[in-house]
């Protein structure tokens, strides 16, 4: 089989950790290798935060650039700096409401203009899927739920084989009790992306 | 149950490298552990403060990480199984008692983790800690994989006692924080009481033992030599000519690489992860079977420079290379693609180009530097402090969130290389320029090392102020507690040390404690020390609000907002405080209700008043 590498880009606090836990538990549960890394440098004073998935056979635990199959991204600013580790056969499940940092919410830098680097990479890679994560997180009951809606969305899409019945299973017995009928709902919500 | 304790042989858990090496020293019956937390070593300490919170397991978050290791040097020598977990600098520090403990030896097994940076994710420099075993003569073992992080810690035990030595298991980021599925070992039966055996002419340093007791280490590291030569953690893969020596992360990008070459039959890889002593006599048996030998490692030419002398002892005259212009660098983590195109390289394989989209003409993604908190303490020293002193003093600063005021508008830090050093250099700087000199040290760097410092220069007649940025807590790492901390609500029989009765001891006649988000006292209590010749020292005390949000009874303050009607855009709230809770919308200022912390800091900066707390519904 061969290997399947994901990775998850997110700004701290959307839950980037929690996402790829739950693609690891469902690997292991169905079976399938996982590697997996993560990095959170400061990330709760407002840093990025990368996790890898590696799913099938194989001894790496990180992607190199241009080597990933699959990039997750939780914001869309963080999929432009991600995008070198993308290739033309890559898939780009993505989120579109911005979290600016702290420097272009005091106005020292800008933000990009999403929709104009959207239409770039669109033309660059596999498939593009950019949708408002966020507010559908939202509808579900949280805004904290974003993780579950971008999981949802990566288990609808056919870039990792693994059921999406299974990652509803996992999101059941290892996210916290108080917030799994939320978290169901946005899992939910992110698989009518398509 | 905590998750590690969990008893069921043959079952597969999802874990964090960290989570693999404190359930192998479980596996091991490891009963007594210390650590003082760094990163990417904190989540080993976490797992072993939590589980000695429902067993007979010791946990103890010592002052320091030389502090920690001399703890479980003790227990080992009562006979226990003892675990002592740092980074790579943490090593540094404990390195003194360290050196001198491989000439004792030690009674039960001692397990020593140091945790190495390679790219410096969250590190002040990326040091290769496997010339401590050389500089020792203590083994050291190296995982490659989660997996093997736990069994390894589980044999590092037996090698331990075989021995008699303290043995280092060596990590790298990449696994520490790595997860996969590790099958479960029988858990381990914990000895938590000792006795202690004198015999002071084995265990008392003094010259006349020493003589005896280095040729005692040197005998034990040749013992262990030939452990390594035979140890599973080394071994041969593949027979083909081309030689391929790699550790750690590495062992898995030469792994994969070659199977996605399709060249594995032309190659034979030695895997090394009993590192230290070289396992000189298998690797005279590999080379002996290679054309030319590629030496796959991050960091320092370390096993390169064994290899290469190995081969010199046994007459081969191959060709062995590694770090070089054009193969391997020293700098920095490796990947898979920079492996396999350095292995395509030196041994003329073909291989499919790399297929990076372009990304050039893509707008920039903005930087997104971590910053202090809303609602940090610090920045409200910072900016009081600056008020006074402007860019006319030198700032040495020092290790943990703090170090973050070095970015703009703050610009507070000078200098920073070590814990500690903050309050050493101070005196060097003010003696040396004459100018006025302000010193940062958050609370715990203040207890892992700020005191002799401190010591030293009212000793010495230093003239500076230290700044103890006291937030209660070893935030950068994860809250963990320390000598000053406040641990009550978590049932902990721990004393709490006062840093005024520390620093009064010390010897500092002029102390002022101030609540740093009250601005005006904290400018007066910074001017007043202005003017003070000889040490000094401010304590600047209020709590870190991310650690307040973990604690019983929290309740969130009242956020504010920007009155729209008052506001006259002077920003001086963006361009002094630079709170994060702060945004700009259609040239105007906002505040994010739900990044605010209501610690009313930047209400003390508007010059309308226009900044008021939210009415509660």
């Amino acid at each position: 089989m061969k290997t399947t590498k994901l990775m998850i880009v997110a700004v701290g606090g959307q839950g980037n950790i929690l996402a790829a836990r739950v693609l690891g538990e469902a690997a292991l549960a169905a079976t399938v290798p996982v590697r997996m890394s993560e990095f959170h440098g400061m990330a709760q004073r407002g840093g990025v935060v990368e996790s890898m998935v590696l799913l099938g056979e194989g001894d790496s635990y990180c992607i190199a650039d241009g080597d990933t199959d699959v990039l997750l991204s939780f914001e869309p600013s963080e999929t432009i700096r991600a995008a070198n580790k993308c290739s033309p056969d890559s898939v780009i499940i993505t989120n579109t409401a911005k979290v600016p940092p702290h420097t272009v919410a005091l106005g020292q830098t800008d933000y990009p203009d999403i929709a104009a680097a959207m239409e770039l990479l669109a033309g660059r890679v596999r498939h593009l899927i950019a949708y408002d994560a966020t507010s559908l997180a939202v509808k579900a009951g949280s805004s904290l739920a974003l993780n579950m809606v971008m999981l949802g969305a990566l288990a609808r899409s056919g870039a990792v084989s693994l059921p999406p019945d299974l990652f509803e299973q996992i999101i059941r017995s290892k996210t916290k009790k108080q917030f799994m009928d939320i978290n169901l709902k946005a899992f939910e919500l992110g698989m009518q992306v398509f | 149950m905590h998750m590690l304790l969990k008893n069921s042989p043959e079952e597969t858990i999802l874990m964090l490298g960290n989570e693999a090496i404190a359930r192998g020293a479980l596996e091991a019956g490891v009963a007594f552990t210390t650590a003082y937390p760094g990163t990417p070593s904190s989540e080993i300490a976490l797992q072993f403060f939590q589980i000695s919170r429902e067993s007979d397991l010791y946990f103890e978050y010592s002052a320091n990480e030389k502090v920690a290791l001399e703890v479980a040097a003790g227990a080992a020598m009562c006979g226990l199984r003892a675990m002592c977990t740092m980074k790579h600098v943490g090593l540094n520090v404990a390195a003194d008692a360290l050196m001198t403990l491989a000439y004792t030896g030690i009674v039960g097994g001692l397990v020593l983790v140091v945790a190495d940076d390679p790219f410096m994710f969250s590190s002040q420099n990326e040091q290769d800690s496997r010339y401590y075993g050389k500089l020792s003569s203590l083994p050291v073992l190296e995982p490659s994989s989660v997996p093997e992080a736990k069994e390894m810690a589980r044999y590092a035990f037996d090698l331990s006692e075989e021995l008699k030595e303290p043995v280092i298991l060596r990590t790298t980021t990449r696994i520490n924080h790595s997860s996969g599925g590790v099958p479960l070992g029988p858990m381990g039966k914990r000895k938590t009481t000792g006795i202690f055996k004198k015999d002071p002419f084995s265990y008392v340093c003094i010259p006349s033992v020493s003589r005896r007791l280095h040729p005692k280490l040197i005998a034990n590291f040749e013992k262990a030599q030939a452990i390594a030569d035979r140890s599973p953690w080394n071994r041969i893969e593949g027979d083909g000519r081309w030689g391929i020596v790699c550790n750690g992360v590495s062992y898995g990008y030469v792994s994969d690489a070659l199977k996605e070459l399709g060249v594995s039959e032309d190659f034979r890889v030695l895997r090394i992860g009993f590192s230290h002593p070289f396992p000189e006599d298998l690797t005279r048996s590999f080379l002996e079977g290679c054309d030319k030998v590629l030496v796959a490692e991050e960091g320092e030419p370390y096993m390169e420079e064994a290899v290469r002398n190995c081969a010199q002892k046994a007459g081969l005259a191959l060709m062995v290379k590694g770090k070089e212009e054009g193969l391997f660098s020293r700098l920095y983590e490796f990947d898979p693609v920079l492996v396999k195109k350095v292995i395509t390289r030196f041994f003329t394989i073909a291989d499919a180009p790399y297929r990076t989209i372009q990304t050039d003409d893509l707008p920039e993604a903005p930087p997104r530097p971590p910053n202090l908190c809303a609602g940090c303490p610090h920045r409200a020293a910072y900016v009081a402090i600056r008020a006074v002193f402007g860019n006319e003093a030198i700032y040495p600063t020092d290790i943990g969130c703090y170090t973050l005021g070095l970015l703009p508008p703050l610009n507070m830090g000078d200098f920073l290389i070590a814990m500690g050093a903050g309050v050493g250099t101070a005196g060097g700087f003010s003696r040396a320029s004459g100018q006025k000199v302000v010193a940062f040290i958050g609370d715990s760097t203040f207890f892992h090392s700020g005191l002799s410092p401190l010591a030293s220069a009212v000793f010495n007649h230093h003239d500076f102020t230290l700044v103890v940025l006291d937030n209660g807590t070893t935030a950068m790492t994860g809250h963990q507690p320390h000598p000053g901390a406040d641990v009550s609500h978590l049932g902990l029989p721990h004393s709490r040390l006062s840093v005024e009765a520390a620093v009064k001891g010390l010897g500092v006649e002029t102390v002022i404690t101030v609540n740093p988000l009250k601005h005006r006292k904290m400018v007066a209590a910074v001017k007043e020390l202005a003017e003070y010749k000889g040490v000094s020292v401010l304590i600047a005390r209020a709590p870190c609000p991310l650690h307040e949000r973990t604690l019983p009874h929290y309740e969130k303050k009242r956020p504010f907002y920007v009155n729209a009607e008052k506001c006259l855009n002077h920003r001086d709230c963006i361009n002094k405080v630079a709170c994060p809770a702060f945004y700009l919308e259609n040239d105007r200022v906002f505040i994010d209700p739900h990044r605010c912390e209501g610690c009313a800091f930047c209400v003390q900066f508007c010059p309308e008043n226009a900044i008021l707390p939210i009415k509660q519904e």
